[in-house]
């Protein structure tokens, strides 16, 4: 009877201070440990491998009937770059722009708005699904990610595909995003250069912007000026793998 | 485990086995965090719709904060399409410097406190997602191999017959006291089952729909939530009827004897009335 009574005391302090980390204050405190956040980001890695094990490696989005199509895709974050060099290529239509491919790749490349129209390429009906929670769905034509990968040449040692921006973000520098191989190989990642039967417009990236649509918003980058293959993002921005990351985002997005 | 007499006509009797007494803790934990970083995540976008897509014109359920003719700030929340004014609690409300600013769920329900955190939000939303999820496989796995679930959860046909009696007993706050309360009351069994085999699971399956990488490998569970954003409208009520489900479970220790059924969830023990011999 006695150890049923000690016992209890002991579990009810317990609780009492389990109760008392939860506290309001507690939580906050404990949520800028170092230590804490280490242990709640191990679940990134978990929702990463485990979504991968049971969608398999080329997991298609839905794709949508043209009905279906948002009458106003809401224009997100960058809508119209200020910077002089992005103005003067808007000005003259793109017609001086390149998509430069470069980093770990066998062959690096220059490729023209034209020729980036020759690919291989595809159009999708796809939902865009923001971090913040809204979804808008567009239809998108542009160049088949993995094709272009395919002519550079992509050198076994690569395990990301990084994109570069021409929009500039305040004291962080440009824009900037990745994604591992395999995401880039998927059939419906695309370097957007349409939306809805259009040329893609300043607000919502031209001249080309990435699909990737297993995963959130914040990884289409748009306003996409050079990609790189790389074995590491670390040496890149704050080394989180792109600007939102380098914000506290996770890196994996498709969750 | 055999029963303890004690003095004074009551006994010790063995009520919650070890595993269902670690899982309810942990998931307690898990809930509460969960809904605090949901909320939190809610904040980003307080606007809730039906579908595929979001309808940004038509949403079901908003939160905004606006500016009156006499330059005070005030909180709205529209409710299919109905205003109702939430000054300081929905849309705007403190910040913590005594400042009030727009945010649809105010900072003593947000983990964290401060809003915008949306990427912490969800950073904690998943980790205590996995921890429902694993302490739920655990104790479902557990309690259907120990036949917890069949034994003592699924209602007896016996129980189904004294629905009325169980509800005129919870109106009147008459709770068993002896024998008969070492087993569940069948409301407790019926309530028990719908939250831990349909409620939850629906949510989880609700946040997985939301999640673009499960949509293209599970296309079905957009088609059974009617959608991206009807997922994250369901998982949202859901949200509530949990929150609900809980105050009524924790008004419920209370009133059939608080440090009693503390005693037995968290030590497995239970003191009873001995029954009177006929």
């Amino acid at each position: 009877m006695t150890d049923v009574k000690k016992s209890t005391r002991r579990a009810f302090m317990g609780l009492a201070s389990a109760g008392g980390l939860l506290t309001l204050t507690g939580c906050d405190k404990l949520i800028s440990t170092p230590w804490f956040m280490n242990v709640i980001d191990s679940a990134e890695a978990l929702s990463r491998s485990v979504q991968r094990a049971i969608t398999g490696s080329r997991p298609v989005a839905r794709e949508y009937a043209e009905s279906d199509i948002s009458e106003n895709f809401r224009q997100n974050g960058t809508t119209n770059p200020q910077n002089a060099s992005y103005q003067t290529m808007v000005a003259n239509g793109f017609a001086d722009w390149y998509l430069e491919v470069g980093g770990l790749v066998d062959k690096p490349l220059k490729l023209s708005l034209a020729a980036l129209r020759q690919l291989p390429a595809r159009t999708q009906i796809t939902r865009h699904d923001c971090v913040e929670g809204w979804s808008d769905i567009a239809k998108w034509t542009g160049a088949k990610l993995s094709a272009v990968l395919d002519i550079a040449g992509v050198k076994p040692e690569a395990r990301y595909v990084m994109f570069f921006c021409a929009d500039p973000m305040g004291m962080n520098g440009n824009y900037y995003e990745s994604i591992d191989i395999p995401g880039a190989y998927q059939p419906q990642t695309i370097l957007a250069y349409e939306i809805n039967d259009q040329t893609l417009p300043v607000a919502h990236g031209a001249p080309i912007r990435l699909r990737y649509e297993t995963q959130l918003g914040y990884k289409q980058a748009k306003y996409i000026m050079r990609i790189e293959l790389v074995d590491s993002y670390a040496k890149f921005g704050r080394g989180k793998g792109g600007f939102w990351e380098d914000q506290g985002y996770e890196w994996y997005a498709g969750i | 485990m055999t029963d303890i007499s004690l003095s004074g006509g009551r006994k010790l009797v063995y009520r919650h086995r070890l595993v269902v007494r670690i899982t309810h803790w942990f998931n307690a934990l898990a809930i509460v965090c969960l809904f605090m970083s949901g909320l939190q995540i809610f904040n980003a976008h307080p606007e809730l719709y039906w579908g595929p897509k979001s309808t940004f014109d038509h949403p079901i359920l908003s939160m905004s904060a606006d500016t009156d003719d006499d330059n005070n700030d005030y909180g709205t929340t529209t409710i299919f399409g109905h205003d109702f004014d939430t000054t300081g609690v929905l849309g705007l409300s403190s910040n913590g410097n005594g400042q009030m600013v727009e945010r649809g769920f105010p900072r003593w329900i947000t983990l964290p406190s401060a809003s915008p955190e949306l990427a912490v939000g969800r950073r904690l939303h998943f980790f205590f997602a996995w921890m429902l999820t694993i302490n739920g496989l655990i104790y479902m796995g557990s309690s259907l191999l120990n036949r917890h679930v069949q034994r003592d959860l699924v209602p007896t046909k016996q129980d189904l017959s004294a629905v009325g009696k169980d509800i005129v007993n919870h109106i009147r706050l008459r709770f068993p006291r002896g024998e008969e309360s070492r087993k569940y009351g069948v409301l407790q069994k019926i309530t028990y089952l719908a939250v831990v085999a349909v409620i939850v699971p629906l949510m989880i399956l609700a946040g997985l729909t939301m999640s673009p990488r499960v949509d293209a490998g599970f296309p079905f569970l957009l088609t059974l939530f009617d959608g991206r954003q009807s997922a994250r409208t369901v998982h949202f009520v859901i949200a509530f009827t949990i929150l609900g489900f809980s105050m009524i479970h924790i008004a419920m220790v209370v009133l059939s004897g608080p440090i009693n059924n503390l005693r037995s969830i968290v030590t497995g023990w239970s003191s009873i009335e001995e029954d009177k011999a006929p």
